[in-house]
């Protein structure tokens, strides 16, 4: 069964790879996407379930979200939306469809040989995850709020038009 | 069931850090340069997933949940420098904002 360990992590790897080297914003995203989703397969292989649960709607939800926001918003490398539509060509999908596939098949794979519970023995529990993480780390847990407010205000400052960060007086 | 070596999954871990770390220092687009510095931040939480399942302790997955709120909070802030940086020199390359003063 360590086949499937390998399989996922030369999903990642070459995941990754296209990722750094491709020139297009939006396809290296899905890429991306495919990497986070073969590490959350990892983690699932590992007995981690909630931590690959959290990988895809956190990163794979929440923060590509935010990328692609910025990236439809800037539009970069001047490749105009419209005329032909991308899907047609299956150049720009068929890369990342077929390693999600491959991860598809492995998920299929694992949950019809060790179930729908954990795959390998669950050594930590997400009880003994939340009760660990609200006893001696909740000190960690307040900082962690502390820096997603400082995150979020920091965006919100940075963000703002040129025009009404000058009549503050401060040096933006 | 699945015994997967440690060994190995800190080896991907690494091998997904040097990637990323590559990116990093290669790609000259603010955009690539974020994603690679996911990848990093992504390639760390994997090894410590990986070593608290070595030794069966939840400190692993705590540490990935605190790596997970970082990255939330980190990708917000670089995304709105991006925004402001699209803004002020109208380019994505990081090459062209080395001036100093603004």
């Amino acid at each position: 069964m360590n086949l499937l360990f390998y399989i996922t992590a030369g999903v990642a790897v070459i995941a990754t790879l296209r990722v750094v080297t491709h020139s297009n914003a939006v396809h290296a995203l899905l890429y991306l996407i495919v990497s986070l989703l073969a590490v959350a397969l990892i983690f699932f292989l590992l007995g981690a379930p909630f931590a690959a649960a959290l990988e895809i709607i956190i990163y794979a939800g929440a923060i590509m979200v935010l990328f692609v926001f910025v990236i439809m918003m800037l539009n970069p490398g001047g490749q105009s939306i419209g005329g032909r539509t991308p899907l047609r060509r299956p150049g720009t999908w068929l890369g990342p469809a077929l390693l999600a596939v491959i991860l598809l098949a492995e998920l299929t794979v694992v949950l019809a040989v060790g179930g729908v519970t954990a795959p390998s023995r669950e050594q930590v529990g997400t009880i003994a995850l939340g009760q660990t993480l609200f006893g001696p780390y909740v000190l960690g847990v307040e900082l962690a709020s502390v820096l997603l407010m400082a995150g979020l205000v920091g965006a919100y400052h940075l963000a703002r038009p040129e025009e009404t960060s000058t009549d503050e007086g401060g040096k933006p | 069931m699945i015994s997967v070596p440690t060994t190995q999954v800190m080896l991907l871990a690494g091998v997904l850090f040097v990637l990323g770390l590559l990116g990093v220092m290669v790609r000259r687009n603010i955009i690539f340069l974020l994603l690679s510095l996911e990848i990093m931040l992504n390639s760390a939480a994997l090894a410590f997933v990986a070593v608290g399942f070595h030794w069966g302790r939840p400190d692993g997955q705590i540490m990935f949940l605190f790596i997970l709120a970082m990255a939330a909070a980190e990708v917000s802030v670089g995304l709105a420098l991006v925004l402001q940086l699209h803004q002020r020199i109208h380019t994505l390359d990081v090459d062209q904002a080395s001036r100093l003063r603004g």
